[in-house]
């Protein structure tokens, strides 16, 4: 391949990468501007909490306790390294409310939520249903993005929350049953180190994390091609974007709340 | 009335509307007939606004369907029934049929808009025990029955129906066929229809419309179909292998 033809492919690439960045934006102030002006869907929007929160409550719960059990093993067996094992509960707290609480709930809401608004919209787009929406006076965006966008906003920090407090039990349990540490020393140490600064860190990457999931699923959804193709194209395009997007956006958000 | 003006629209390469014209008068039944991918669907929806048209112009009542203002007041005087049926598949048949009457500028109170619906219901010929259950638990004639219900419920001015006996038996197909003659007769609406099978259209259309090749070949009265003298109109009805549209062997 010449130089040019490769400088050419590259700028097609670019050109294209900012292109899908400014339809995202422009799908994403589309979305806002339909939340914030009526009409309003409540039923759809109480269907979306109970989906989006409720019933993640399990996957989210499993998730942050097992995760919270091994990195107490981890940083005991590590930490023993140079006698540091007592550093269990802070290290766990710390890593389960900073990092791995926000950063696995976002991923497992990117795998359960993200995947199905984009299979559902998406397979409504290829039966016109879309279509059917607007010739019964219905945005689209009003009724099916908006809830959906809105419902995470409001419950993934909600799950990040659970899940933070989970993580942090289930070190505890690991700890206290395995470990030798006493019960009331490590909920203690644990409450002490946290800040204030912790948890609204995570409590905001939740946020963050919840309107990146909900919106790419609808956004991919939306733009999905035709046939079960495309919407198994779009399903997969939706956890993808979504999955990177979190992992970049904690990247981000953690340099804002900690980069002294 | 309804009036497409010299309307073009192409999808990348494929120029599908090539320079459309069209009237259909307030009142009547206008049947779209024409080979499958020449753009009936598209023009439906280019009228309704869910496609843009690259050019030219359609008029509803004389008034630009592009720049209707209140998009929600202008939509509210159409009712479609879709090929699929295009049923919302997480809502009951009724609370699908009173779509319309249970949200935005229509709405009714709830037992309201669900007796609306049964009612429709079983104008279209389905009991009431219907109402309640989902529509993946339908059959395909049911679910024709409940989307033309739909396309009713509202008492729309305008009524597009999309390929409204395809994938139903022939039986079943003029049942549906006799439905809609009389709802559109009887609610006195402006209806056009897209399909291509000759029984609907003779049974459906005051006046027929081809399509081929993005422009309207021939229209007509239903009538004067059989005797049109149209090489492209006469080989559509007779269902000609040879003649002058090229059929993909």
């Amino acid at each position: 391949m010449s130089p040019l033809a490769l400088l050419a492919r590259l700028g097609r690439l670019a050109l294209s990468v900012l292109a899908s960045f400014g339809r995202v934006t422009l799908f994403a102030l589309d979305a806002v501007s339909h939340i914030l002006r009526p009409p309003y869907y409540p039923r759809e929007l109480a269907i979306a909490l109970l989906n989006i929160g409720w019933l993640s409550l399990p996957v989210v719960g499993l998730t942050a306790i097992f995760t919270g059990g091994a990195l107490a093993l981890q940083i005991y067996a590590g930490g023993a390294r140079f006698n540091a094992e007592a550093v269990v509960p802070q290290i766990v707290a710390i890593g389960m409310v900073r990092e791995l609480g926000p950063v696995l709930v976002g991923l497992m809401i990117a795998a359960r939520v993200t995947s199905s608004i984009a299979a559902e919209i998406a397979t409504m787009k290829v039966t016109d249903q879309i279509d059917a929406l607007v010739t019964l006076s219905t945005h689209p965006m009003k009724y099916l993005t908006a809830p959906r966008v809105l419902a995470a906003l409001i419950t993934v920090p909600l799950l990040v929350g659970i899940g933070d407090i989970i993580g942090i039990m289930g070190g505890y349990t690991v700890a206290v049953q395995n470990l030798g540490f006493n019960a009331a020393a490590y909920l203690q140490n644990t409450v002490d180190f946290l800040e204030t600064r912790d948890v609204v860190s995570s409590l905001v990457k939740g946020a963050v994390f919840g309107v990146i999931a909900a919106l790419m699923g609808c956004y991919y959804g939306m733009n999905s091609g035709r046939g079960a193709q495309g919407v198994g194209r779009a399903t997969k395009g939706s956890v993808e974007a979504a999955a990177v997007l979190i992992l970049a956006a904690n990247f981000v958000l953690t340099g804002v709340f900690f980069s002294i | 009335m309804i009036r497409m003006e010299n309307v073009h629209k192409a999808f990348g390469p494929n120029r599908v509307l090539q320079g459309m014209n069209l009237e259909v008068p307030r009142g009547t039944s206008m049947v779209i007939i024409g080979g499958s991918g020449t753009g009936k669907s598209v023009a439906l929806k280019c009228v309704l606004g869910l496609i843009r048209p690259d050019s030219g112009k359609i008029y509803v009542d004389g008034k630009d369907a592009a720049d209707t203002g209140d998009r929600d007041a202008f939509l509210a005087r159409f009712g479609m029934l879709f090929q699929g049926g295009a049923l919302f598949d997480s809502l009951p048949v009724w609370q699908n049929v009173a779509f319309r009457l249970l949200r935005g500028s229509l709405k009714r109170p709830t037992d309201e808009a669900r007796e609306i619906a049964i009612e429709k219901l079983r104008r279209v010929g389905l009991k009431p025990d219907v109402a309640d259950r989902l529509p993946a638990e339908l059959s395909g004639g049911m679910q024709k029955r409940v989307g033309l219900a739909r396309a009713i419920a509202a008492e729309p001015e305008i009524i597009f129906f999309d390929e409204p006996t395809t994938g139903l038996d022939p039986i079943m197909a003029g049942v549906i066929n006799e439905l809609i003659r009389e709802i559109v007769t009887e609610m006195g609406a402006t209806a056009m229809t897209i399909t291509h099978d000759m029984t609907s259209v003779r049974s459906i259309a005051d006046n027929v419309a081809m399509l081929h090749g993005g422009v309207i070949q021939w229209t007509g009265p239903v009538a004067q179909m059989d005797d049109s003298g149209d090489p492209y109109l006469d080989q559509f009805i007779h269902g000609r292998a040879e003649g002058p549209i090229e059929a993909v062997r």
